[in-house]
C-alpha cells in the first residue's frame, strides 16, 4: 500500500511543469491564474497538471468557487523524503566512518611523504 | 525527481529505474580511492551498524575482477553483496556489477566517479537497477537493515566515530577468510 502511494506521487513529481508547481506552493497558497503566469501554458494545461497534483493528494484547493486557491498537502511528500532520508542516513553514516579514515591516511601521507 | 541529503551526502533518484549518490571528502582523490578499493580499508568503513563486523571483504579490482562483502550484525544474521568490475580507470572511475545476495536476481549497475578540486574529492556513485520494483526496493533496504536506528542513534554512532576505535581487529580477520 505505502509503494502504491510512493509511485502516486512520484509520477506526479516526474514532470518539471509540476515540480515547479509544487515550488511555488511551498511559498503559499495560490490560484490557478497565478499559478499560470510564470509558465508559457494556458490555464486548462495548468490546471490538467494542478488534478494530477491534487489525485496524488500532494495538493489540496479550496471551496471558493471562484478562484479556488491550491495548497500544498505535506504528508505525501514527507513520506518519499522520509523513504529516501532512512537510506541515505544509512548510506551517511557508512561514509563519515570513511571521513574519520580518510584523517588517518592523510596524517600518515604526510609523515611519509608522497613518494615514497 | 526526489531527492534528499544527510549530513553531506545527497540521494537523488534521476529516474524510476536509478539512484544518485553524491558527496564531498575533503581528502585528494588518491585516498579517497584506495580507502574504497583497498580491503584492508573498506573493512574500517563498510560495516556501518552498531556492533556489526565485516568477516568478508574481497576485493579482485581488475576488469572481469569479483568482490564479496558480508557483513554481520549484532546479532549474528548476514548479508552479503558481491560483484563484478567491468571498467577501471584508476583513481576516477569504477563500472560494476552489484547484487545484494538475499536477491540474486535483480543485479544493478554502479558508475562510481571521483573528481578532485582544490584538494577535495567529490564523489558520484549512478547505481542503474533493471526494474523500478530493484530500485525501490534497495532504497527500501535502508529502513529493514536500519529499523532499529532511531536518527538521533545516528548521530551518536557518528560522534563516536571522531575517536579512534580501540584495536580494531582487522588484520586477525583478514587472516579468517
Amino acid at each position: 500500500m505505502q509503494a502504491d502511494r510512493l509511485d502516486a506521487t512520484f509520477n506526479a513529481l516526474a514532470d518539471p511543469t509540476r515540480r515547479a508547481i509544487i515550488a511555488r506552493l511551498v511559498k503559499g497558497e495560490a490560484s490557478v491564474m497565478e499559478l499560470a503566469e510564470p509558465f508559457d501554458m494556458s490555464q486548462p494545461a495548468i490546471s490538467k497538471h494542478l488534478k494530477v497534483l491534487e489525485r496524488a493528494g500532494l495538493i489540496s484547493r479550496g471551496r471558493d468557487a471562484q478562484r479556488r486557491p491550491c495548497r500544498l498537502e505535506a504528508a505525501p511528500l514527507r513520506e518519499v523524503t522520509d523513504w529516501l532520508q532512512r537510506y541515505a542516513d544509512l548510506v551517511e553514516s557508512r561514509f563519515q566512518r570513511l571521513d574519520s579514515l580518510l584523517e588517518e591516511l592523510k596524517h600518515k601521507e604526510k609523515r611519509h611523504g608522497r613518494n615514497k | 525527481m526526489a531527492g534528499t541529503s544527510s549530513g553531506k551526502l545527497v540521494v537523488t533518484l534521476p529516474s524510476d529505474k536509478e539512484i544518485l549518490l553524491s558527496r564531498v571528502f575533503d581528502a585528494p582523490r588518491h585516498l579517497v580511492y584506495e580507502a574504497m578499493t583497498k580491503p584492508e580499508h573498506v573493512r574500517r568503513w563498510w560495516a556501518c551498524m552498531d556492533g556489526s563486523t565485516m568477516p568478508v571483504c574481497e576485493i579482485d579490482l581488475r576488469v572481469g575482477g569479483k568482490y564479496r562483502y558480508v557483513t554481520r550484525m549484532a546479532d549474528g544474521s548476514e548479508f552479503g553483496f558481491n560483484g563484478v568490475y567491468r571498467e577501471i580507470v584508476a583513481p576516477q572511475r569504477i563500472v560494476h556489477t552489484e547484487i545484494f545476495e538475499p536477491y540474486p536476481d535483480s543485479p544493478s549497475l554502479c558508475t562510481l566517479t571521483l573528481e578532485e578540486r582544490d584538494g577535495k574529492t567529490y564523489y558520484q556513485t549512478l547505481v542503474q537497477h533493471e526494474t523500478k520494483e530493484a530500485r525501490d526496493m534497495h532504497v527500501s533496504s535502508g529502513m529493514e537493515t536500519g529499523a532499529g536506528i532511531a536518527l538521533d542513534r545516528v548521530e551518536a554512532i557518528a560522534r563516536s566515530l571522531a575517536t579512534p576505535r580501540p584495536g580494531e581487529p582487522a588484520a586477525a580477520r583478514a587472516s579468517e577468510i
